[in-house]
């Protein structure tokens, strides 16, 4: 925290914004701006760093530092800013090519050595700045210009890609849920580690509509479940579906006072759970038959790598003879010529 | 140590140890080179192992050598040819004889000499039986059994014990080089301190084999060469990837900037990091990446906030990250990417030398891609020029690819050890939150470089990235001359470095002569070794070594002005002496290649030149 109270416009660039119009980025760089005059620390301590792709534009309208990189680079960058200057608070952004294509490894990896790190992901299912071609979270079947006659090859959910790689934070939002993207935004700051957030996008352009279904405001409450940590997993327009695990290990919706089903009943979301069974779960959820799972799925408290780092720096400094570089050109076997 | 028999003094020797991978040979080389430098003598070393780990045992693939070369006069190669062979095994000796001196001396473990062993090697007789036409001097030992004979009270399995053969064979020669053995019996009570019997049976071994040879009357020649006359300081042994890690460290601490490595492991390029790893001391940061783009792409991220970044590689890991290392050329961050060169295409030869990644080095980036290139030339001065890449990267805010080869890096030298008062001071143009009207693209009048401005530097706060900038400002810019003014700006702030580096140096006649042998990185020890022998003949010849390769040195063109002909040397197909063709066209260059994956020899480059020298 610190003296001066920051407000979204703070953190604005001058920049003029070239996302097109509709584009859910736009409500997605409100939602972290908002986020950022909440944390409230000093904005020189913000450091935005994105990798290729119209989300990737984000750090040039940022007024923090910001790094635009290259294309699916931008964790490995981000990891070796966290790991060499650990007081920088960063934000990493990625598209779904960027992060799940491209940049696959990199993102496993970030998330398996849990780097202090918040990745936002924004999933709109397409290439949008190559203007329209499928991308690893594209449905099967997809139609577009790279699959004139539609795709064979099944999508990956991120956030399942993610627990397989040991991924201690994950939570989901939409791009148009400017407050609940902020929260959890808030959230993954305070977290230890990575902090993947995949924010349901849309692209206006090429692929219209990909998650409609699920944002469908008139529908939002009955294909949509939020998430909190120790309350029940309650959804729908009334607040009385929930979700149980039933004899199989399946989640399924009962509806609170039908067959004698009670609000006890109701599973209560554990995101500290370190068993990620429930977890995966809730990340395959897909409407209408379940709802989508959104808010913070998983939070599990680990030792963040940069810490590690830092930590085993001191105390080898405090084992070691060698101090210095001199200390270091003199150790071991050497001898005088005279 | 005293002797009855025949002393002959020398002024150099050229000692190579070979058998099995799994022999030791590495370790008896390392410990014969390591007494012979604490003795007071030159040396250089060269390790030539196979790339697999445990090839086919007994087999010519699977032979592991280890070549040392000391005297009293300066040595700077591992030398040609062998005065002294130690052959484990038949293979080791096949895989050697060619590089024995037809008045050498060849020490067989003649247990190893079986049908079976002859065989594997590929012999179809055993080649030490039909051998009158041998001139080599041979010394037929029984080091495996006498081994066995050593330790047979020692309690320790048969494994154990004919393991330790090497120290037999280490013992022989000591003796015949008239060497202490204190330093090996110390290394030994330390390497295995923790197991007490198997440190006493290899000093007992090592002591055994120096008797043997003392004793036996097939030993009657004994050799002394006295320390050289070297100049005074502290020195140590070092080898070049140890130096490289040193250099890069060295100048972190004098530029007062945290250094940070992120690296994959490839041979020949693996110590650096292995090196850097241990130095949490010293508050190094390494992070052992994903892969060779998350090693290089950690390292920018670590530069982009104010560390120095450091990445190591060898020629496949420098074609992956090339388009990392563009992302660095044009947000000008500074950067070191180290290339232990090693022989191409492809994996090509992943365990032997070669100079042929300077075009990738050049030339392997899409769009207009100017970078510093600095070059080692000895194991010794890879210290001196990882200084100087981090020094040139820091100062010129730019990515600098330091290249040195696999001969270099796994070769050892002693060293003179500098003091960290000596080396020139680094000054990065880091600027405070003080700084007024800070633009990130805003030039230095003089050198054309940027001020970098770190993350969490209160009101500095901007953007860098991969798009083209304006001038100045740094924003995204399509402006048509801006790219173009932004390109020029880039390669001239390059071509500018040459006046913060040291003009080239001539070894030989400064004033000019008949011919000019030029070079680079790290043929140096055999091109001025070759250069220096021709000089005592008499010949009209000097040589022109450059560690400065992009920019070259200011006074490149006058000094190629004073010499009748120009003969470029390199182990490729000729990139420098493009590359010369192309910045100096002035001049009519011969030249002289070579892609064996094997250094140069003297013998070769004498050769060339003396026959150039008859030419009219």
């Amino acid at each position: 925290m610190c003296d001066k109270k920051y407000t979204p416009a703070d953190f604005k660039s001058d920049q003029e914004i070239r996302w097109c119009p509709g584009c859910g980025d736009h409500a997605i760089i409100a939602s972290v701006q908002r986020a950022m005059a909440e944390i409230n620390i000093p904005k020189e301590d913000w450091a935005v760093i994105s990798g290729i792709g119209c989300s990737s534009r984000f750090p040039y309208y940022m007024n923090t530092y910001g790094f635009h990189t290259i294309h699916g680079r931008a964790a490995a960058i981000a990891t070796g800013v966290k790991c060499a200057n650990s007081k920088l608070k960063v934000i990493q952004i990625s598209g779904d090519g960027d992060a799940t294509a491209i940049g696959g490894n990199h993102f496993i990896h970030a998330l398996r050595r849990n780097i202090d790190l918040t990745m936002l992901l924004f999933n709109n299912k397409i290439y949008g700045l190559t203007k329209g071609q499928y991308s690893p979270t594209s449905e099967y079947g997809k139609k577009t210009k790279t699959s004139p006659y539609g795709t064979f090859e099944k999508p990956f959910k991120p956030l399942q890609l993610a627990l397989g790689a040991q991924a201690r934070f994950i939570a989901r939002s939409i791009d148009t849920s400017i407050n609940l993207t902020k929260d959890i935004i808030i959230e993954a700051n305070k977290h230890k580690g990575t902090s993947l957030v995949e924010i349901l996008q849309n692209c206006v352009i090429y692929n219209d509509g990909a998650h409609k279904y699920v944002t469908d405001r008139e529908n939002a409450r009955d294909r949509q479940i939020i998430l909190k940590h120790g309350k029940p997993m309650l959804f729908g327009k009334n607040n009385d579906k929930g979700l149980i695990l039933n004899s199989k290990g399946k989640l399924t919706v009962v509806e609170i006072g039908k067959h004698g089903v009670k609000l006890s009943d109701i599973l209560v979301h554990d995101a500290h759970c370190l068993d990620p069974h429930i977890h995966w779960l809730l990340t395959n959820m897909e409407a209408p038959a379940l709802p989508v799972a959104l808010g913070v799925i998983r939070s599990v408290e680990d030792n963040a790598y940069n810490e590690e780092l830092e930590k085993q720096i001191v105390n080898v400094k405090q084992s070691s003879k060698i101090k210095c570089m001199n200390d270091l050109l003199h150790q071991g076997d050497t001898w005088e010529v005279k | 140590m005293s002797s009855q028999k025949e002393i002959i003094k020398m002024d150099e020797v050229v000692i190579r140890f070979s058998g099995d991978s799994g022999d030791g040979m590495q370790l008896t080389g390392t410990q014969f080179s390591d007494t012979s430098a604490l003795f007071g003598n030159e040396v250089s070393t060269f390790p030539d192992y196979p790339a697999e780990i445990r090839a086919p045992q007994g087999t010519v693939g699977g032979v592991s050598g280890f070549q040392v070369h000391f005297g009293r006069k300066e040595i700077l190669t591992p030398g040609d040819y062998c005065d002294v062979l130690v052959a484990m095994n038949p293979a080791a000796l096949k895989a050697n004889l060619q590089w024995v001196k037809p008045t050498g001396t060849i020490i067989v473990n003649i247990d190893s000499f079986d049908e079976k062993n002859i065989k594997k090697a590929g012999y179809t007789a055993d080649p030490l039986e039909d051998n009158e036409n041998w001139s080599y001097k041979l010394v037929k030992a029984n080091i495996t059994n006498m081994t066995k004979e050593t330790l047979k009270d020692s309690g320790l399995d048969q494994k154990s014990i004919v393991r330790s053969k090497n120290m037999f064979a280490l013992g022989i020669v000591y003796w015949m080089f008239d060497r202490p053995l204190d330093h090996t019996i110390e290394f030994l009570d330390k390497k295995f301190g923790k197991i007490p019997e198997i440190a006493e049976a290899n000093k007992k071994v090592l002591k055994a084999g120096f008797d043997f040879a003392h004793n036996i009357q097939a030993l009657a020649y004994h050799y002394e060469i006295n320390p050289a006359h070297i100049e005074k300081g502290t020195y140590r042994n070092i080898t070049g990837n140890k130096a490289t890690a040193w250099g890069l460290m060295a100048a972190a601490e004098k530029a007062n900037l945290p250094l940070f490595c992120g690296s994959y492991p490839i041979t020949p390029a693996t110590e650096i990091l292995q090196e850097l790893a241990l130095r949490r001391d010293l508050g190094v940061k390494t992070m052992q990446a994903e892969d060779e783009i998350a090693g290089i792409c950690t390292a920018i991220g670590a530069s982009y906030v104010g560390n120095i970044g450091v990445t190591t590689t060898s020629g496949p890991g420098l074609a992956l990250k090339s388009e990392a290392i563009n992302l660095a050329v044009i947000t000008e961050l500074p950067l070191v990417i180290v290339d232990v060169q090693r022989g191409g295409p492809s994996t090509g030869l992943p365990t032997k030398t070669e100079q042929s990644d300077l075009n990738q080095a050049l030339f392997g980036r899409n769009g207009e891609s100017p970078m510093p290139i600095v070059a080692a030339s000895t194991s010794g001065n890879c210290f001196k020029f990882a200084y100087e890449a981090t020094r040139i990267a820091l100062e010129h805010m730019t990515p600098v690819i330091l290249l040195t080869d696999g001969y270099l890096a796994n070769g050892a030298q002693p060293w003179r050890i500098p003091s960290m008062e000596d080396l020139p001071s680094i000054t990065p143009p880091i600027v405070s939150s003080d700084e007024k009207d800070y633009l990130p693209y805003k030039r230095d009048a003089k050198t054309l470089v940027r001020k970098w401005a770190v993350p969490g530097t209160k009101g500095l706060e901007h953007r860098i990235g991969g798009l083209e900038k304006l001038d100045g400002k740094g924003s995204i810019s399509y402006i048509p001359e801006n790219h173009e003014l932004m390109c020029e700006y880039r390669r001239d702030k390059i071509q500018l470095i040459s006046n913060n580096i040291p003009e080239q140096e001539i070894f030989g006649d400064k004033d000019g002569g008949e011919i000019l042998v030029i070079g680079w990185g790290g043929t140096y020890g055999h091109l001025s070794t070759a250069v220096s022998e021709l000089r005592e003949e008499g010949k009209n010849v000097s040589l022109a070594q450059f560690n400065y390769i992009n920019p070259l040195p200011k006074n490149t063109k006058d000094i190629f002005s004073r010499f009748k002909k120009h003969i470029v040397f390199e182990l490729n197909l000729g990139q420098f002496v493009n590359y010369l063709r192309n910045e100096q066209p002035e001049f009519n260059y011969l030249q002289y290649n070579k892609v064996q994956g094997l250094p140069f020899t003297i013998e070769e480059i004498k050769n060339r030149i003396n026959d150039l020298l008859k030419e009219k």
